[in-house]
């Protein structure tokens, strides 16, 4: 019997991802990646372009193999299992190998150390109070997803970087078509040349009237030789496009998960205790891992895994949403709970390319989750679950729009 | 416990400081890690270990039991 199944195993059809979300579970992983993580540590799966790259399930080996100097992150390498067809005009730093990565990223850390993020907490508060305040004052039902989760760290971002909050509505249209897995080559491509050259338009006004933000700091590098002007803004458009989308989709998510959980909803209501908010935080990340998509990598060298050999040159898929929810690591996983040890979850990756901006998005996650529904603690779906819009043709997954009132 | 960081493996992400501010900061300008404390007390050495194991860029290492 046993021969049998395994032989049947090898001759599988590779699973094709992404693969589609059981319906009524919208929070948890896909039921036939878990299921091949549950048969297997490695397999073969199949991209869109037919490739069949290997995809790493249990947590303990993408966390191993993300921090190993054998895997690449280098998006032009052949072989490697991008989740849409490539661009091959301009790679932002997430899609390199060090030492080129570490240089363009060393760059940009310095707004995102934790002393300079905890220094901006009281700005995020009063973002957040001012837009409570707007909610109060306004219409009900509302769409929480524009009147909120978006505006909330596109102000922060917008502010960080020194780009105009007014022109919100020409970066969030095109981030969107550049972060939507569905859209073709050519649409991508088009947003990505309007956004550049909105960047590399902003990089220049720096260069003449330099203020106090990430933006003037990338042009005094630029005047000084170190960065051309095209780096500048190719980082430009990484910082916006990864600033907003991300957190955005955890508020309003994160949101519909606690609405879901009201036990948990009421943890966060009722504690006054920091610890709780950030744990909480911490935990939704890791019940929620929105970037889907997983972790995408080149191996660089043959790498063995569980009495297999990933051959150099193959690519590596590192499905994180899985491993958060590895019970060797994380208990009873499929259950949210605000209060357990979750610092170990991947929801930001791990190896040099985890996420630069991780200690910026707890931090204003911390204000929302701490600040929201204490301030309207009625707060409900003004519809059902069933009727919710998600983004699984996301490579960030959340829900498009949020019908709340209270 | 003696501590060392290597600041060329180091990427920034900030989970030492979050966990051990005592025995680890970032430098302002590019967030590379800085020691505080390379022989840190007792009482701080489970948080110290935690750090080195939370490291993305594995740039902390621990030796030495004193």
């Amino acid at each position: 019997m046993t021969n049998t199944t395994e032989s049947a195993t090898d001759q599988e059809q590779p699973l094709a991802i992404p693969a589609a979300r059981a319906a009524g579970c919208p929070f948890d992983p896909p039921p036939a990646l878990r299921a091949l993580g549950e048969r297997t540590r490695l397999a073969r799966v199949r991209l869109f372009d037919g490739s069949t790259p290997w995809l790493v399930t249990r947590h303990a080996d993408q966390r191993a193999l993300l921090a190993d100097p054998r895997i690449s992150s280098d998006i032009t390498r052949p072989g490697f299992p991008s989740s849409v067809p490539v661009q091959q005009a301009r790679i932002g730093f997430i899609f390199m190998d060090d030492p080129e990565h570490a240089r363009l990223r060393r760059m940009v850390t310095a707004p995102f150390t934790l002393r300079r993020v905890a220094a901006l907490r009281p700005a995020v508060q009063k973002i957040v109070d001012d837009l409570v305040d707007e909610l109060l004052a306004g219409p009900r039902p509302v769409d929480l997803v524009q009147a909120f989760a978006l505006p909330v760290p596109s102000l922060v971002i917008c502010e960080l970087l020194g780009v105009p909050y007014a022109d919100h509505d020409f970066f969030q249209v095109h981030s969107a078509v550049l972060i939507n897995r569905e859209t073709t080559l050519e649409e991508r491509r088009e947003a990505s040349d309007r956004l550049f050259g909105y960047l590399e338009r902003l990089v220049g006004d720096k260069l003449d009237h330099p203020g106090d933000d990430l933006l003037s700091g990338l042009a005094v590098r630029v005047s000084d030789g170190e960065l051309t002007r095209e780096e500048a803004a190719q980082i430009g458009v990484l910082m916006l496009v990864a600033g907003h989308e991300t957190t955005a989709n955890m508020i309003a998510l994160g949101t519909l998960a606690l609405l879901e959980h009201p036990d948990q909803l009421a943890l966060l209501q009722q504690s006054d205790d920091p610890g709780l908010v950030a744990s909480a935080v911490e935990e939704l990340l890791r019940y929620l891992d929105i970037t889907h998509n997983g972790r995408r990598r080149v191996a660089l060298a043959d790498i063995e895994i569980a009495g297999q050999v990933i051959r150099a040159g193959e690519g590596v898929v590192l499905a994180n949403d899985i491993a958060d929810r590895d019970p060797d690591v994380f208990p009873d996983p499929d259950r949210l709970d605000l209060r357990r040890d979750t610092r170990r979850h991947l929801a930001f990756g791990f190896g040099v390319h985890q996420c630069l901006g991780q200690q910026l998005a707890r931090m204003e996650l911390q204000v929302v989750y701490g600040t929201l529904y204490r301030r309207i603690p009625t707060l409900r779906l003004a519809t059902t679950l069933d009727q919710i819009p998600f983004k699984h043709d996301g490579s960030v997954y959340g829900v498009y729009e949020l019908p709340v009132t209270w | 416990m003696k501590v060392a960081v290597d600041q060329d493996r180091c990427c920034g992400a900030g989970a030492c400081v979050l966990l051990a501010p005592d025995v680890f900061d970032q430098r302002d300008d590019d967030g590379v890690v800085v020691l505080l404390d390379g022989q840190p007390p007792e009482e701080l050495h489970a948080l110290v270990g935690e750090a080195a194991a939370a490291c993305p860029g594995a740039a902390i290492s621990l030796g030495g039991t004193a």
